[in-house]
């Protein structure tokens, strides 16, 4: 089979089914015609790539993704869910807790924390409400959770993917990556949430202030 | 879910992919057709599927980067001890003992209207001294030199890149202040003031401290290195955006004057090519995933920061100096005629990683994963008039690495045309074979008194891990002491992924790869060991002359910036 030949099947392949997660089209989820484009958008990663979905946080309150949470702003974000059996999540919060303290009262003026969670229904924003009151989080700092296909998109386009389809298929698989951000100047990358919390604090303070 | 399962059967059908092409994507599971959250998802297929605007292929010449000129003195001097303005945090080492006889003055810069290919148009981009990809350095053994980078870059730049820099010397034999550690990166301004960063490379023979070889080791000689960024999670996107060049070191063998030394092709006729694929958006301009994990794999293969370029060359022998220059993908490197696909046109390969390897190999093909080098020349003599490709005839559709098999002559990504014809001119380099010198393979005396370290590679919790830790660079992952030599084994346990691992500081010898003895090829002196799924490969290296702090790590440099990487660090004896 040639490189062509794989290329079109794949391109075939790649074309959305039931709520294609991975187009870059402005209006949330692409439908069946509305294939996902080859050619990547031009624009970079602004207002066009974020999408702005409706999610609520751990304090109840109604937020836009892009419009309250990302548009100018530098940012901390990484996913998980309260029900975490085996205590990663908890483990990667209590590093954040401790890059938070890190960061100092930066955090909540110069960056925002936002941890989505993996599994919305679950979470309801009472429940990360408690959760976060357990890890001692402290403000500039939201828990955020919404609607399961919202959530997805959001996953994707931050890139908390696993490429082994069978693993990012897993419900319960969870992330110890962290995005950082600065949606104004759209630099980004992405570090171990586990690490040393003062790397960590090195890495935003350098990357992103 | 059901419904979900359906949706998916049915595409599976629609795009005729049968039950062997499942298991080659990965996506068939052994209970049938993969379920996903919310449907199917390949963002594999995706970056594979990357399509730029359409490029006429090979209507631009190749440029060759320029030859760096040293500078008669720098404002301040350089000093040992790191002075205001400089980025540097430790005092050189071997500042003293290595006056530099000749000093560089580098600056990384926006280089507007950078043009990729006629038919794009005209974009921004990086580049050491505005050029894309940077001069090359020429060096020589026991000529001691001082390289100033000045960061010019833009401080409020938007879009991927990050205007700090830690210039990284490939297979150099570097003190640590000088190497680019990735940690020791410095911004282009502070408070208003320039900053800068001297680095001093001193230009020896590896082993000079052995009081039997004063002069250092001649069989540690190295030929191709390459510079780049290596700014800790943005190395992969500042490279992209073109802060990457050549530096060559000659010696009394490798002379770079074809009448002299090994003879081999010179001037005109040594020729670096730094391979690297891009993405272009809708608009035409250079695009970077920056929420890409696994890799970044560009559709434009850009030759020296063109897209497809011609050569045009004189029938005689040429010295090609190749380098894989990332991010992500892997080449398998052909010289194809498309008017006779079935002609086997050979390289003599003469280095590997830009070490000369002890007899050159007559071979059809070269392979390179990123950062890798070779060294071939081709014999263009009985080609007067035609015209072959180099052909990167190796398919990978995503990050995790070539997907396997080789693709049919012509049915791969043509990256440069050679047309043979400029007049016919005089050679005097020698035909292959060539016999160099031979490589400083360890007696049995160092071998047994050679420490044993494992390094794994992993992935947990969809982060990469090195010994089953996540990067932290105050970690000290291993202790070498300054003069012994230790046999490293470097073991991919990460599944399906291929990784390759460069290790900074001296060069290694590969002893052995998956218990098997290697290619005469991987037997030479390298700097990356390619690590395909469970590979495991053992290498011999020596910490000679100097002390300090040196990484291991991933060369796809996007597994590089999600900090597939570890410190060590060589101790005084």
């Amino acid at each position: 089979m040639t490189l062509t030949r794989r290329a079109s099947l794949m391109s075939l392949f790649a074309a959305p089914a039931a709520g294609a997660l991975f187009a870059w089209s402005t209006n949330g989820p692409a439908s069946a015609t509305n294939p996902t484009p080859k050619v990547p958008p031009a624009g970079g990663f602004g207002a066009q790539y974020f999408p702005n979905v409706l999610l609520r946080t751990h304090e109840g309150e109604e937020v836009r993704f892009y419009d309250d949470l990302l548009q100018g702003k530098s940012v901390i974000i990484n996913m998980m869910y309260t029900l975490c059996q085996d205590g990663r999540c908890g483990v990667i919060t209590s590093n954040l807790v401790a890059l938070q303290r890190e960061l100092g009262d930066r955090v909540g003026r110069d960056i925002f924390m936002y941890s989505i969670s993996l599994k919305p229904l679950e979470d309801t924003p009472r429940m990360l409400l408690e959760y976060a009151a357990r890890q001692h989080v402290g403000p500039g700092w939201q828990f955020l959770t919404g609607d399961p296909a919202d959530i997805e998109l959001l996953r994707r386009r931050l890139g908390f993917i696993n490429v082994n389809p069978v693993k990012d298929a897993d419900i319960n698989s969870h992330t110890g990556a962290v995005r950082f951000g600065n949606e104004r100047l759209e630099r980004w990358c992405m570090a171990p949430g586990g690490t040393n919390p003062r790397y960590l604090a090195t890495l935003v303070e350098s990357a992103l202030l | 879910m059901a419904r979900t399962t359906r949706a998916n059967r049915e595409e599976i059908a629609r795009a005729g992919l049968s039950r062997r092409d499942m298991v080659k994507l990965g996506l068939l599971s052994s209970s049938g057709y993969l379920v996903t959250r919310l449907g199917l998802s390949s963002r594999t297929a995706e970056v594979a599927l990357a399509a730029s605007p359409p490029t006429r292929p090979f209507i631009q010449p190749m440029p060759i980067p320029p030859i760096k000129q040293p500078v008669q003195a720098l404002t301040p001097p350089p000093q040992v001890n790191p002075q205001p303005g400089e980025g540097r945090t430790r005092p050189h080492q071997a500042l003293t003992r290595f006056p530099p006889q000749k000093l560089y003055e580098t600056h990384a810069v926006e280089v507007q209207n950078f043009s990729f290919h006629p038919d794009l148009p005209l974009q921004t981009v990086w580049g050491y001294d505005g050029q894309v990809p940077g001069p090359t350095y020429h060096a020589r053994y026991g000529e001691p030199i001082l390289v100033r980078m000045v960061n010019d870059l833009p401080q409020n730049h938007k879009g991927f890149g990050i205007p700090q820099i830690s210039t990284h010397l490939h297979n150099a034999h570097t003190p640590s202040e000088s190497d680019g550690f990735p940690l020791d990166f410095f911004p282009s301004t502070v408070g208003g003031s320039q900053l800068f960063y001297d680095q001093h490379y001193p230009m020896q023979l590896a082993g000079f401290s052995n009081q039997s070889s004063p002069n250092g080791d001649p069989r540690e000689a190295l030929s191709t290195l390459w510079y780049h960024d290596h700014r800790v999670d943005f190395t992969a996107q500042n490279v992209y955006k073109g802060l990457a060049g050549f530096f060559a070191i000659f010696s009394d063998h490798d002379t770079g004057d074809e009448s002299t030394g090994f003879r081999l092709p010179g001037g005109d006729f040594d020729v670096p090519m730094i391979l690297a694929d891009k993405v272009f958006d809708s608009n035409g301009q250079i695009f970077f995933d920056l929420f890409n994990f696994d890799g970044v794999l560009g559709d434009k293969f850009t030759v020296n920061g063109k897209i497809q370029p011609f050569l045009q060359v004189h029938p005689r022998r040429y010295r090609f100096r190749i380098l894989d220059g990332g991010p992500s993908r892997f080449y398998q490197l052909f010289l194809t005629d498309l008017n006779n696909l079935s002609r086997v046109i050979p390289f003599e390969h003469i280095s590997n990683d830009g070490n000369l390897l002890p007899q050159s190999v007559t071979v059809n093909n070269v392979l390179l994963s990123v950062s890798e080098r070779c060294d071939v020349i081709v014999d263009f003599s009985n080609m007067a008039g035609t015209s072959i490709y180099l052909e990167n005839r190796l398919p990978q559709f995503s990050g995790t690495g070539p997907s396997g098999g080789v693709l049919r002559a012509g049915g791969g990504n043509l990256l440069v045309r050679f047309d043979v014809v400029l007049p016919t001119v005089g050679d005097g380099s020698l035909p292959p074979p060539y016999t160099f010198f031979p490589a400083p393979t360890p007696t049995a005396a160092e071998l047994s008194a050679a420490r044993t370290r494992l390094w794994t590679f992993d992935s947990s919790g969809d982060q990469w891990v090195v010994n089953d830790r996540l990067f932290d660079p105050n970690v000290v992952m291993a202790n070498p002491t300054e003069g012994t030599s230790e046999i490293w084994v470097l073991q991919n346990d990460g599944g399906e992924w291929s990784h390759p691992i460069h290790i900074h500081f001296e060069e290694f010898q590969m002893l052995s790869r998956n218990g098997r003895t290697p290619t005469t090829i991987e037997r030479g002196r390298k700097d990356v060991a390619r690590l395909g799924p469970d590979d495991q490969v053992k290498v011999f290296l020596r910490f000679r002359d100097f002390v300090g702090r040196y990484p291991i790590h991933c060369h796809n440099t996007v597994h590089e910036d999600h900090a597939m990487m570890a410190r060590w660090d060589i101790v005084p004896a």
